[in-house]
Protein backbone atom coordinates (compact mmCIF):
# COMPACT_ATOMS: atom_id res chain seq x y z
CA UNK A 1 0.00 0.00 0.00
CA UNK A 2 1.82 3.38 -1.27
CA UNK A 3 0.70 6.64 -0.38
CA UNK A 4 2.22 9.97 -0.73
CA UNK A 5 3.29 11.33 2.57
CA UNK A 6 2.99 15.28 3.80
CA UNK A 7 4.77 15.55 7.31
CA UNK A 8 4.11 19.19 7.46
CA UNK A 9 6.52 21.65 10.04
CA UNK A 10 5.47 20.34 13.08
CA UNK A 11 6.62 17.08 12.33
CA UNK A 12 10.65 18.04 11.94
CA UNK A 13 10.64 19.91 15.30
CA UNK A 14 7.92 19.88 18.19
CA UNK A 15 6.34 16.68 16.89
CA UNK A 16 9.52 15.11 16.12
CA UNK A 17 7.96 11.80 17.91
CA UNK A 18 5.12 12.02 15.77
CA UNK A 19 7.60 11.81 13.08
CA UNK A 20 9.55 8.79 14.39
CA UNK A 21 6.42 6.87 15.03
CA UNK A 22 4.82 7.16 12.46
CA UNK A 23 7.74 5.72 9.88
CA UNK A 24 7.98 2.76 12.67
CA UNK A 25 4.37 1.91 12.14
CA UNK A 26 4.27 1.97 8.53
CA UNK A 27 6.94 -0.11 8.16
CA UNK A 28 5.71 -2.90 10.20
CA UNK A 29 2.48 -2.53 9.04
CA UNK A 30 3.87 -2.33 5.38
CA UNK A 31 2.67 0.80 4.26
CA UNK A 32 4.55 3.19 2.03
CA UNK A 33 4.90 6.28 2.84
CA UNK A 34 6.40 7.94 -0.17
CA UNK A 35 7.61 11.65 1.51
CA UNK A 36 6.42 14.62 -1.38
CA UNK A 37 9.67 16.32 -2.49
CA UNK A 38 10.39 19.80 -1.08
CA UNK A 39 6.80 20.08 0.41
CA UNK A 40 5.96 23.29 1.68
CA UNK A 41 3.91 24.89 4.52
CA UNK A 42 0.03 24.23 4.06
CA UNK A 43 -0.11 27.34 5.21
CA UNK A 44 -2.47 26.23 8.92
CA UNK A 45 -5.03 28.69 9.90
CA UNK A 46 -3.34 31.68 9.79
CA UNK A 47 -3.62 31.62 5.74
CA UNK A 48 -7.51 30.74 5.83
CA UNK A 49 -7.81 33.54 8.75
CA UNK A 50 -6.39 35.79 6.10
CA UNK A 51 -6.57 35.18 2.25
CA UNK A 52 -8.71 33.01 1.00
CA UNK A 53 -6.71 31.86 -2.57
CA UNK A 54 -3.47 31.71 -0.43
CA UNK A 55 -4.95 28.95 1.74
CA UNK A 56 -6.49 26.92 -1.61
CA UNK A 57 -2.63 27.77 -3.44
CA UNK A 58 -0.13 26.60 -0.51
CA UNK A 59 -1.86 22.86 0.08
CA UNK A 60 -2.31 22.43 -3.64
CA UNK A 61 1.41 22.73 -4.77
CA UNK A 62 1.92 19.63 -2.51
CA UNK A 63 -1.33 17.87 -3.96
CA UNK A 64 -0.47 18.68 -7.62
CA UNK A 65 3.40 17.03 -7.01
CA UNK A 66 1.54 13.85 -5.53
CA UNK A 67 -0.93 13.89 -8.07
CA UNK A 68 1.95 13.50 -11.11
CA UNK A 69 2.63 10.55 -8.58
CA UNK A 70 -0.85 9.03 -8.99
CA UNK A 71 -1.11 8.47 -5.23
CA UNK A 72 -3.48 9.22 -2.26
CA UNK A 73 -2.18 11.27 0.39
CA UNK A 74 -1.68 10.39 3.78
CA UNK A 75 -1.48 13.48 5.95
CA UNK A 76 -0.39 12.86 10.13
CA UNK A 77 -1.27 16.17 11.22
CA UNK A 78 -4.95 17.33 11.78
CA UNK A 79 -4.66 21.39 10.41
CA UNK A 80 -2.83 20.01 7.35
CA UNK A 81 -5.25 17.83 6.35
CA UNK A 82 -7.92 20.09 7.01
CA UNK A 83 -6.19 22.42 4.77
CA UNK A 84 -5.50 19.89 2.04
CA UNK A 85 -8.82 18.27 2.28
CA UNK A 86 -10.82 21.52 1.98
CA UNK A 87 -8.24 22.27 -1.07
CA UNK A 88 -9.00 19.03 -2.79
CA UNK A 89 -12.80 19.52 -2.21
CA UNK A 90 -12.65 23.42 -3.68
CA UNK A 91 -10.83 22.29 -6.53
CA UNK A 92 -13.06 19.22 -7.27
CA UNK A 93 -16.72 21.39 -6.69
CA UNK A 94 -15.26 24.66 -9.37
CA UNK A 95 -13.94 24.35 -12.06
CA UNK A 96 -12.93 27.93 -11.83
CA UNK A 97 -11.50 27.36 -8.37
CA UNK A 98 -9.42 24.67 -10.32
CA UNK A 99 -8.15 26.70 -13.16
CA UNK A 100 -7.21 29.60 -10.82
CA UNK A 101 -5.14 27.31 -8.58
CA UNK A 102 -3.41 25.59 -11.15
CA UNK A 103 -2.56 28.86 -12.75
CA UNK A 104 -1.26 30.18 -9.18
CA UNK A 105 0.92 27.26 -9.09
CA UNK A 106 1.72 26.51 -12.05
CA UNK A 107 0.90 22.96 -12.27
CA UNK A 108 -2.57 21.38 -13.45
CA UNK A 109 -3.43 20.12 -9.89
CA UNK A 110 -7.19 18.04 -10.65
CA UNK A 111 -7.86 16.86 -6.86
CA UNK A 112 -7.69 13.07 -8.58
CA UNK A 113 -6.01 11.37 -5.84
CA UNK A 114 -7.90 11.04 -1.99
CA UNK A 115 -6.78 13.37 1.04
CA UNK A 116 -6.94 11.04 4.23
CA UNK A 117 -5.56 11.72 7.59
CA UNK A 118 -3.12 8.95 8.74
CA UNK A 119 -5.37 7.95 11.33
CA UNK A 120 -8.00 7.00 9.12
CA UNK A 121 -5.53 5.65 6.83
CA UNK A 122 -4.09 3.12 9.46
CA UNK A 123 -7.39 2.68 11.16
CA UNK A 124 -9.81 2.19 8.08
CA UNK A 125 -7.67 1.09 5.41
CA UNK A 126 -5.76 -1.67 7.30
CA UNK A 127 -7.30 -4.56 8.88
CA UNK A 128 -7.85 -4.36 12.61
CA UNK A 129 -6.12 -8.14 12.73
CA UNK A 130 -2.74 -6.72 10.99
CA UNK A 131 -2.19 -4.64 13.87
CA UNK A 132 -3.14 -7.35 16.43
CA UNK A 133 -0.78 -10.12 14.72
CA UNK A 134 2.16 -6.78 15.20
CA UNK A 135 1.67 -6.78 18.71
CA UNK A 136 4.33 -7.80 20.44
CA UNK A 137 4.11 -6.18 23.86
CA UNK A 138 0.33 -5.63 24.54
CA UNK A 139 -0.50 -2.38 26.41
CA UNK A 140 -2.96 -4.49 29.03
CA UNK A 141 -5.74 -2.71 30.93
CA UNK A 142 -4.24 0.59 29.70
CA UNK A 143 -6.43 3.03 30.15
CA UNK A 144 -6.43 5.95 27.76
CA UNK A 145 -8.98 8.35 26.25
CA UNK A 146 -8.57 9.15 22.85
CA UNK A 147 -8.47 12.62 21.74
CA UNK A 148 -9.70 13.85 18.07
CA UNK A 149 -10.33 17.59 18.27
CA UNK A 150 -11.79 19.18 16.05
CA UNK A 151 -10.03 19.07 12.55
CA UNK A 152 -9.74 15.28 12.04
CA UNK A 153 -13.41 15.29 12.23
CA UNK A 154 -15.24 18.68 11.38
CA UNK A 155 -16.54 20.16 9.22
CA UNK A 156 -18.24 16.62 8.47
CA UNK A 157 -18.44 17.55 5.00
CA UNK A 158 -14.58 17.95 4.80
CA UNK A 159 -12.91 15.15 7.20
CA UNK A 160 -15.47 12.75 6.22
CA UNK A 161 -14.48 11.01 9.74
CA UNK A 162 -16.31 7.86 11.07
CA UNK A 163 -18.37 10.41 13.11
CA UNK A 164 -18.28 13.85 14.08
CA UNK A 165 -19.50 13.79 17.84
CA UNK A 166 -18.06 10.55 18.33
CA UNK A 167 -15.78 9.36 16.22
CA UNK A 168 -14.07 5.69 17.48
CA UNK A 169 -11.00 5.01 14.63
CA UNK A 170 -8.61 6.14 17.25
CA UNK A 171 -10.59 4.45 20.33
CA UNK A 172 -10.89 0.47 18.27
CA UNK A 173 -6.93 0.99 17.52
CA UNK A 174 -6.42 1.38 20.90
CA UNK A 175 -8.23 -1.38 21.74
CA UNK A 176 -6.53 -3.59 19.31
CA UNK A 177 -3.12 -3.24 20.94
CA UNK A 178 -4.46 -4.46 24.34
CA UNK A 179 -5.93 -0.81 25.85
CA UNK A 180 -8.78 -0.28 27.49
CA UNK A 181 -10.68 2.49 25.57
CA UNK A 182 -11.97 5.20 27.69
CA UNK A 183 -14.90 6.78 26.64
CA UNK A 184 -14.95 10.69 27.88
CA UNK A 185 -17.05 14.03 27.00
CA UNK A 186 -14.36 15.96 24.97
CA UNK A 187 -12.93 13.45 22.79
CA UNK A 188 -13.80 16.58 19.87
CA UNK A 189 -13.43 19.47 22.11
CA UNK A 190 -11.38 22.53 20.61
CA UNK A 191 -7.40 22.44 22.29
CA UNK A 192 -7.51 26.36 21.31
CA UNK A 193 -4.84 25.58 18.73
CA UNK A 194 -2.77 29.21 18.85
CA UNK A 195 -4.72 30.45 21.34
CA UNK A 196 -2.42 29.30 23.94
CA UNK A 197 0.39 31.64 23.30
CA UNK A 198 -1.83 34.74 21.70
CA UNK A 199 -4.38 34.83 24.47
CA UNK A 200 -2.59 32.11 27.36
CA UNK A 201 -5.56 31.95 30.13
CA UNK A 202 -8.28 31.26 26.72
CA UNK A 203 -5.81 28.69 25.67
CA UNK A 204 -4.95 27.16 28.78
CA UNK A 205 -8.30 27.31 30.56
CA UNK A 206 -9.63 25.23 27.59
CA UNK A 207 -6.81 22.97 27.92
CA UNK A 208 -7.70 22.65 31.42
CA UNK A 209 -10.83 21.71 31.10
CA UNK A 210 -9.66 18.32 28.48
CA UNK A 211 -6.99 17.46 30.91
CA UNK A 212 -9.96 17.53 33.82
CA UNK A 213 -12.25 15.46 31.85
CA UNK A 214 -9.90 13.08 31.14
CA UNK A 215 -8.98 12.56 34.59
CA UNK A 216 -12.45 12.62 36.07
CA UNK A 217 -13.71 9.38 33.83
CA UNK A 218 -10.51 8.03 34.85
CA UNK A 219 -8.25 7.95 32.65
CA UNK A 220 -4.21 7.05 32.88
CA UNK A 221 -3.02 8.79 29.66
CA UNK A 222 -4.54 10.81 26.47
CA UNK A 223 -3.89 9.35 23.14
CA UNK A 224 -3.94 12.31 20.10
CA UNK A 225 -3.41 12.40 16.47
CA UNK A 226 -2.67 15.95 15.87
CA UNK A 227 0.95 17.66 16.57
CA UNK A 228 -0.57 21.01 18.18
CA UNK A 229 -2.65 19.13 20.44
CA UNK A 230 0.16 16.91 21.82
CA UNK A 231 2.30 19.91 22.49
CA UNK A 232 -0.32 22.03 24.06
CA UNK A 233 -1.55 19.29 26.53
CA UNK A 234 2.04 17.80 27.06
CA UNK A 235 3.86 21.34 27.77
CA UNK A 236 1.17 23.47 29.59
CA UNK A 237 0.49 20.78 32.02
CA UNK A 238 2.69 22.73 34.67
CA UNK A 239 1.24 26.19 33.73
CA UNK A 240 -2.35 25.04 34.35
CA UNK A 241 -1.27 23.47 37.63
CA UNK A 242 0.66 26.32 38.65
CA UNK A 243 -2.73 28.69 37.70
CA UNK A 244 -5.29 26.37 39.28
CA UNK A 245 -3.48 24.85 42.01
CA UNK A 246 -4.51 21.18 39.79
CA UNK A 247 -2.07 18.30 40.30
CA UNK A 248 -2.18 17.11 36.44
CA UNK A 249 0.13 14.68 36.03
CA UNK A 250 -0.65 12.95 32.70
CA UNK A 251 1.33 11.41 30.08
CA UNK A 252 -0.05 12.55 26.44
CA UNK A 253 0.98 9.92 23.22
CA UNK A 254 0.51 10.04 19.48
CA UNK A 255 -1.92 6.86 18.49
CA UNK A 256 1.38 6.11 16.82
CA UNK A 257 3.69 6.25 19.38
CA UNK A 258 1.37 3.75 21.66
CA UNK A 259 1.15 1.36 18.40
CA UNK A 260 5.10 1.40 17.74
CA UNK A 261 5.34 0.98 21.71
CA UNK A 262 3.35 -2.17 21.65
CA UNK A 263 4.80 -3.44 18.46
CA UNK A 264 8.05 -3.44 20.06
CA UNK A 265 9.81 -0.56 19.76
CA UNK A 266 11.51 0.90 22.72
CA UNK A 267 11.00 4.53 24.51
CA UNK A 268 14.30 6.03 22.32
CA UNK A 269 13.53 4.62 18.88
CA UNK A 270 9.94 6.32 19.66
CA UNK A 271 11.09 9.11 21.58
CA UNK A 272 9.08 9.08 24.22
CA UNK A 273 11.74 10.64 26.88
CA UNK A 274 11.23 13.84 24.53
CA UNK A 275 7.84 14.54 25.96
CA UNK A 276 7.19 17.26 29.28
CA UNK A 277 5.25 15.30 30.99
CA UNK A 278 7.45 11.85 31.93
CA UNK A 279 5.66 9.21 30.14
CA UNK A 280 8.05 5.91 30.59
CA UNK A 281 7.08 4.92 33.90
CA UNK A 282 3.44 4.82 33.00
CA UNK A 283 4.20 2.42 30.14
CA UNK A 284 6.73 0.05 32.03
CA UNK A 285 4.00 -0.08 34.39
CA UNK A 286 1.81 -1.37 31.90
CA UNK A 287 3.97 -3.84 30.69
CA UNK A 288 4.92 -5.20 33.83
CA UNK A 289 1.36 -5.79 34.78
CA UNK A 290 0.73 -7.74 31.23
CA UNK A 291 3.63 -9.49 32.60
CA UNK A 292 1.83 -10.71 35.77
CA UNK A 293 -0.68 -11.63 33.97
CA UNK A 294 1.00 -13.81 31.65
CA UNK A 295 2.36 -15.65 34.37
CA UNK A 296 -0.43 -16.05 36.35
CA UNK A 297 -2.41 -17.53 33.30
CA UNK B 1 -27.90 49.21 23.54
CA UNK B 2 -30.12 52.04 21.80
CA UNK B 3 -33.46 51.45 20.61
CA UNK B 4 -33.44 50.31 16.52
CA UNK B 5 -35.88 51.02 14.36
CA UNK B 6 -35.84 47.62 12.39
CA UNK B 7 -36.78 48.90 8.65
CA UNK B 8 -34.50 51.23 8.14
CA UNK B 9 -32.27 49.06 9.99
CA UNK B 10 -32.22 46.17 7.60
CA UNK B 11 -30.40 48.71 4.71
CA UNK B 12 -27.96 50.24 6.34
CA UNK B 13 -24.71 48.85 4.76
CA UNK B 14 -26.28 46.87 2.76
CA UNK B 15 -23.41 46.72 -0.05
CA UNK B 16 -20.70 45.53 2.45
CA UNK B 17 -22.79 43.06 4.50
CA UNK B 18 -24.09 41.49 1.05
CA UNK B 19 -20.47 41.17 0.15
CA UNK B 20 -19.44 39.17 3.44
CA UNK B 21 -22.10 36.88 1.96
CA UNK B 22 -21.18 36.00 -0.61
CA UNK B 23 -17.44 36.08 0.55
CA UNK B 24 -18.35 32.92 2.92
CA UNK B 25 -20.92 31.70 1.25
CA UNK B 26 -23.65 32.31 4.16
CA UNK B 27 -26.98 33.48 3.76
CA UNK B 28 -27.54 35.69 6.77
CA UNK B 29 -31.68 35.32 6.82
CA UNK B 30 -31.00 31.37 7.39
CA UNK B 31 -30.29 31.72 10.73
CA UNK B 32 -33.48 31.80 13.24
CA UNK B 33 -31.45 32.61 16.25
CA UNK B 34 -32.10 29.31 17.99
CA UNK B 35 -27.96 29.76 19.53
CA UNK B 36 -27.04 26.12 19.24
CA UNK B 37 -23.59 27.71 17.93
CA UNK B 38 -23.21 29.28 20.97
CA UNK B 39 -24.08 27.00 23.17
CA UNK B 40 -21.41 24.62 21.88
CA UNK B 41 -18.88 26.98 21.51
CA UNK B 42 -15.48 26.21 23.15
CA UNK B 43 -14.15 29.56 23.05
CA UNK B 44 -17.47 31.52 23.82
CA UNK B 45 -16.76 32.21 27.47
CA UNK B 46 -13.71 34.17 26.54
CA UNK B 47 -15.88 36.24 23.86
CA UNK B 48 -17.65 39.79 23.85
CA UNK B 49 -20.63 38.75 21.58
CA UNK B 50 -21.88 35.10 21.19
CA UNK B 51 -21.49 33.71 17.88
CA UNK B 52 -25.32 34.04 17.70
CA UNK B 53 -24.90 37.97 18.46
CA UNK B 54 -22.51 38.65 15.26
CA UNK B 55 -24.97 37.03 12.34
CA UNK B 56 -28.13 39.04 14.37
CA UNK B 57 -26.06 41.96 14.28
CA UNK B 58 -25.50 41.75 10.37
CA UNK B 59 -28.69 40.86 10.19
CA UNK B 60 -29.88 44.13 11.17
CA UNK B 61 -27.02 45.96 9.78
CA UNK B 62 -25.13 46.55 12.37
CA UNK B 63 -21.86 45.98 10.83
CA UNK B 64 -19.49 48.53 12.85
CA UNK B 65 -20.03 46.52 16.21
CA UNK B 66 -19.73 43.18 14.31
CA UNK B 67 -16.36 44.32 12.91
CA UNK B 68 -15.23 46.14 16.25
CA UNK B 69 -15.52 42.72 18.26
CA UNK B 70 -13.60 40.51 19.56
CA UNK B 71 -15.38 37.30 18.98
CA UNK B 72 -14.13 37.55 15.21
CA UNK B 73 -10.77 36.85 16.17
CA UNK B 74 -11.21 34.68 19.24
CA UNK B 75 -12.88 32.26 16.96
CA UNK B 76 -10.67 29.67 16.80
CA UNK B 77 -12.79 28.32 13.47
CA UNK B 78 -12.74 24.85 15.91
CA UNK B 79 -15.92 24.21 13.21
CA UNK B 80 -18.39 22.92 16.07
CA UNK B 81 -20.89 25.70 15.11
CA UNK B 82 -20.98 25.22 11.81
CA UNK B 83 -20.94 21.37 12.52
CA UNK B 84 -24.60 21.48 14.63
CA UNK B 85 -26.20 24.29 13.04
CA UNK B 86 -29.74 23.03 11.76
CA UNK B 87 -29.39 25.33 8.89
CA UNK B 88 -25.98 24.68 8.51
CA UNK B 89 -24.86 28.08 8.47
CA UNK B 90 -21.25 28.23 7.69
CA UNK B 91 -19.99 31.05 10.92
CA UNK B 92 -16.19 30.00 10.78
CA UNK B 93 -16.36 31.11 7.19
CA UNK B 94 -18.69 34.26 7.90
CA UNK B 95 -16.17 35.76 10.88
CA UNK B 96 -13.34 35.08 8.86
CA UNK B 97 -14.88 36.76 6.20
CA UNK B 98 -15.58 39.71 8.78
CA UNK B 99 -12.21 39.25 10.30
CA UNK B 100 -10.63 39.99 6.50
CA UNK B 101 -12.79 42.84 6.16
CA UNK B 102 -11.97 44.23 9.73
CA UNK B 103 -8.18 43.96 9.22
CA UNK B 104 -8.54 45.59 5.70
CA UNK B 105 -10.31 49.13 7.67
CA UNK B 106 -7.82 48.28 10.35
CA UNK B 107 -9.85 47.47 12.83
CA UNK B 108 -7.87 44.97 15.26
CA UNK B 109 -9.98 43.83 18.33
CA UNK B 110 -6.97 41.19 19.43
CA UNK B 111 -3.60 42.29 18.54
CA UNK B 112 -1.55 39.51 19.70
CA UNK B 113 -3.77 37.22 17.48
CA UNK B 114 -3.00 39.36 14.25
CA UNK B 115 0.56 39.79 14.87
CA UNK B 116 0.81 36.44 15.54
CA UNK B 117 -0.90 35.53 11.97
CA UNK B 118 1.46 37.92 10.16
CA UNK B 119 4.50 36.76 11.79
CA UNK B 120 3.19 33.16 10.60
CA UNK B 121 2.58 34.40 7.15
CA UNK B 122 5.92 36.03 6.61
CA UNK B 123 8.00 32.93 7.74
CA UNK B 124 5.78 30.83 5.24
CA UNK B 125 6.35 33.49 2.57
CA UNK B 126 10.65 33.79 3.44
CA UNK B 127 11.36 30.02 4.36
CA UNK B 128 8.39 28.31 2.40
CA UNK B 129 8.14 26.31 5.66
CA UNK B 130 6.58 27.06 9.12
CA UNK B 131 10.00 27.41 11.75
CA UNK B 132 8.16 26.93 15.30
CA UNK B 133 11.27 28.82 16.76
CA UNK B 134 11.41 32.16 14.57
CA UNK B 135 7.48 32.21 14.80
CA UNK B 136 7.67 32.03 19.07
CA UNK B 137 10.46 34.28 18.95
CA UNK B 138 9.37 36.81 16.46
CA UNK B 139 6.04 37.01 18.31
CA UNK B 140 7.53 37.35 21.62
CA UNK B 141 9.53 40.74 20.43
CA UNK B 142 6.67 41.78 18.28
CA UNK B 143 3.95 41.66 20.65
CA UNK B 144 6.06 42.72 23.61
CA UNK B 145 5.60 39.27 25.53
CA UNK B 146 9.09 39.23 25.70
CA UNK B 147 9.46 36.57 28.06
CA UNK B 148 6.68 34.32 27.16
CA UNK B 149 7.06 30.76 27.49
CA UNK B 150 10.77 30.97 28.18
CA UNK B 151 10.22 28.11 30.99
CA UNK B 152 9.72 25.43 27.86
CA UNK B 153 12.62 26.89 25.99
CA UNK B 154 15.59 24.87 27.38
CA UNK B 155 13.18 21.47 27.48
CA UNK B 156 12.26 22.12 23.81
CA UNK B 157 16.56 22.56 22.92
CA UNK B 158 17.03 19.37 25.29
CA UNK B 159 14.82 17.01 23.80
CA UNK B 160 15.44 17.66 20.03
CA UNK B 161 12.03 19.41 19.59
CA UNK B 162 13.02 23.16 18.55
CA UNK B 163 16.46 23.90 16.19
CA UNK B 164 17.41 27.19 15.59
CA UNK B 165 18.40 27.02 11.84
CA UNK B 166 15.00 27.39 9.95
CA UNK B 167 14.19 24.48 7.66
CA UNK B 168 13.83 25.79 4.19
CA UNK B 169 12.39 24.78 0.88
CA UNK B 170 14.65 24.56 -1.94
CA UNK B 171 12.37 25.86 -4.54
CA UNK B 172 11.62 29.38 -2.13
CA UNK B 173 11.01 31.23 -5.75
CA UNK B 174 7.82 29.06 -5.99
CA UNK B 175 6.48 30.02 -3.19
CA UNK B 176 7.31 33.55 -3.40
CA UNK B 177 5.38 33.32 -6.62
CA UNK B 178 1.89 31.93 -5.54
CA UNK B 179 2.53 34.74 -2.58
CA UNK B 180 2.81 37.42 -5.42
CA UNK B 181 0.00 35.98 -7.31
CA UNK B 182 -2.32 35.60 -4.67
CA UNK B 183 -2.04 39.18 -3.20
CA UNK B 184 -2.78 40.03 -6.88
CA UNK B 185 -6.00 39.44 -6.07
CA UNK B 186 -6.39 41.96 -4.51
CA UNK B 187 -6.69 40.10 -0.84
CA UNK B 188 -4.12 40.72 1.75
CA UNK B 189 -1.07 38.39 2.08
Amino acid sequence: MRYAYFPGCSLGSTGIEFGTSNKLVAQKLGLDLWEIPDWNCCGASAAHLTNHTLALALPARNLAIAEKEGLDIAVPCAACFARFKATAEAVKASEETKKKISSIIEMDYEAKGEVLSLLDVIGKKISVEKIKANVAKPLTGMKVVSYYGCLLVRPPKIAQSDDPENPMVMDDLMAALGAEPVDWGYKTECCGASHVVTKPMVGKQMLRDILYNAQANGAEAIATACPLCMLNLDMRQKQINAKWGTNFNIPIYYFTELMALAFGYSFKDVGVPRHFVPAEKLLQDVFSRTGARREGA
Amino acid sequence: MDALELTSAANRNRSEIHALEKKSGVELTDCYQCGKCSAGCPVAFAMDKTPRQIIRLLQLGLLEEALASRTIWLCATCQTCVTRCPKEVDLPALMEAVRQAAKKKGIVAEKEINVFNDIFLQNVKAFGKSPEVILSALYNLRSGHLFQDIDSVPHLFLSGKAHVLPEKVKNTDAIKKIFAKCAEGGEHS
